[in-house]
């Protein structure tokens, strides 16, 4: 449920007996199989989502810096590496890019620097780069394995210089993953400074030794390894740094989170 | 002449944590369903082999229109209207793993699932926690659930008993195949569950590395928790069944207020009695 969907719960007017109440419906309800109106309670949701933040702090706190996800052999290389998602964006500006093998992208990074950067393809490529051959886990419940070679959004950021109030890093992206001709409806994702900083975070370029194709995100995606697969957008255009999220689009921080699904998305 | 008296048979901690954990199963199960829709098929190693799953849930198209096909190791069944997909209330073919009746919640919703599925992983897993820590230190664990040599002796004449419907359940206590099917279920197949979700979090992974040589691989481990999931739900069907007809009442009762009848050569004291 998104925030703009939620319903008529939030605004009722919340006291102890309407918590009690609304606790003794949820069970009744649950019990009764009558659970549509359960399932799009607002008050259920943000019960629900507050293992989220419990998930995330256990895994913060088990995580160090150095905790690396897995790296495979060459060998264990998917041949069948799914595509999910958009995997040929239509959108006009997009389109124009892609005829032209991206020579005209630039990437611009900004928002909470000191120095804005208009990076091109042969601006990242010249930046000392690392190659990781990792599992890339779906949301769905899929995993495929593959090499990707990119430069570490830490050394972008690093050029870039953060001000001390940025707190998170926001992809925006070419994709119009919510068909709605706008700019909202496209796709963007956020992640927080821990995994910004992360060595295995990456700026993706080539994927198994060759340029990043169209359907995996080309010219430039983002792997954040410790996580599942949306978080790791693909078609990037720009890097914001943000200090909050909560006044971008949904409010969710990313496409899927403004459409219900978790921030943090390690589980 | 014979009579009734009531024991304690289940303490507070046994039974509170028993009936919580029956809500998380269930909240787990339906929830687990729900995500396993997203992408219904099962396969074995580090990665997904879409070509050629261990089992997988779809559907064929068909003469008689569209059929729910379930494939295991490559043999086809048709499981229309149970797995892969069936037909809905509106009479038109809708593909599923399960059927949307039973998942919860009860429409496509992998974000909804998942809210469900990890609030209630953690009730599961501070319930669980709370359980073994009293069963350990009270010695519960020992003293109830752990046959002794004599009990395992007689593990060969308990099974033909059983297999005839002839259940010689100790009044007081556990049987030895009852106290060893919930010594599996509490000490393999539950913390496997627990292990096996785990090692699909690449947070997990990245945190503690040794979960995926344990299992295999995140596609196996998705898949252990599957089988295991399957064998829970086995053992539910199984003690539901045992509940039933050992005396549901007596059963249930000793299981929300503890207290257990069973006979007595004395006749019982009359204030037990009128109980």
């Amino acid at each position: 449920m998104t925030k703009r969907e939620s319903n008529g719960a939030a605004n009722s007017g919340m006291n102890r007996r309407g918590f009690l109440a609304r606790g003794g419906a949820l069970s009744g309800t649950l019990l009764l199989g009558g659970c549509d109106g359960l399932f799009r309670n607002d008050l259920v949701q943000r019960i629900l989502a507050s293992a989220d933040s419990l998930t995330e702090a256990v895994q913060r706190a088990l995580l160090t810096p150095e905790s690396l996800a897995r790296e495979y052999a060459p060998e264990d290389i998917s041949a069948d590496f799914k595509a999910n998602g958009s995997i040929n964006p239509d959108t006009p500006d997009y389109r124009k890019l892609a005829e032209n093998d991206f020579k005209d992208w630039r990437l611009t990074v900004g928002g909470l620097v000191e120095t804005p950067l208009t990076l091109s393809l042969e601006d990242l490529r010249g930046m000392p780069a690392r190659s990781q051959i990792t599992r890339h886990d779906c949301v769905e419940g899929w995993s495929s394995i593959g090499k990707w070679t990119g430069v570490q959004l830490s050394r972008v950021l690093d050029q870039a210089k953060l001000k001390e109030n940025a707190k998170y890093i926001v992809f925006y992206c070419y994709d119009d993953l919510g068909r709605g001709d706008t700019e909202a409806s496209r796709y963007y994702e956020s992640i927080a400074l821990p995994d910004a900083y992360h060595p295995q975070t990456i700026l993706a370029y080539d994927m198994n030794d060759e340029t990043l194709p169209i359907p995996h995100g080309a010219p430039l995606r983002v792997r954040v390894e410790r996580q599942l697969g949306y978080k790791m957008a693909k078609y990037i255009r720009s890097i914001e740094a943000v200090e909050s999220y909560d006044d971008i689009r949904g409010g969710g921080g990313g496409f899927w989170e403004d459409r219900g699904y978790a921030w943090y998305a390690g589980i | 002449m014979a009579g009734k008296e009531f024991i304690y048979r289940h303490s507070g901690w046994v039974r509170s944590t028993h009936w919580i954990n029956v809500l998380a199963l269930l909240v787990l199960l339906m929830s687990g369903m729900q995500i396993f829709n997203a992408h219904p098929a099962l396969y074995f190693g580090s990665a997904s082999t879409f070509d050629d799953p261990a089992v997988a849930m779809t559907y064929e198209q068909t003469d008689d229109g569209y059929r729910g096909v379930t494939k295991i190791f490559g043999e086809s069944y048709d499981t229309t209207g149970w797995l892969g997909g069936g037909v809905d209330e509106d009479g038109e073919f809708t593909r599923y793993g399960f059927p949307w009746s039973i998942t919860l919640p009860d429409f496509r919703s992998l974000a909804l699932g998942r809210h469900w599925h990890f609030f209630f992983a953690w009730v599961f897993v501070i319930n669980g926690l709370i359980y073994l820590i009293y069963a350990i230190t009270s010695g519960h664990l020992k003293r109830d659930l752990t046959p002794d040599g004599k009990e395992m002796r007689g593990i060969g004449h308990s099974i033909v008993e059983h297999a005839k419907f002839r259940f010689d359940h100790e009044e007081r206590g556990y049987n030895v195949l009852q106290k060893l099917s919930y010594l599996i279920v509490i000490l393999l197949l539950l913390p496997l569950m627990l292990g096996t979700g785990l090692t699909m979090s690449p947070g997990m992974d990245a945190a503690f590395p040794w979960l995926l040589d344990i299992f295999g691989g995140r596609q196996s481990a998705r898949t252990i928790h599957f089988i295991s999931a399957s064998l829970i739900v086995l053992f539910v069907v199984v003690h539901v069944f045992m509940v039933l007809v050992s005396g549901v009442w007596n059963n249930l009762r000793s299981m929300v207020t503890g207290r257990y009848a069973v006979d007595t050569k004395a006749p019982a004291p009359a204030e037990e009695a009128a109980e």
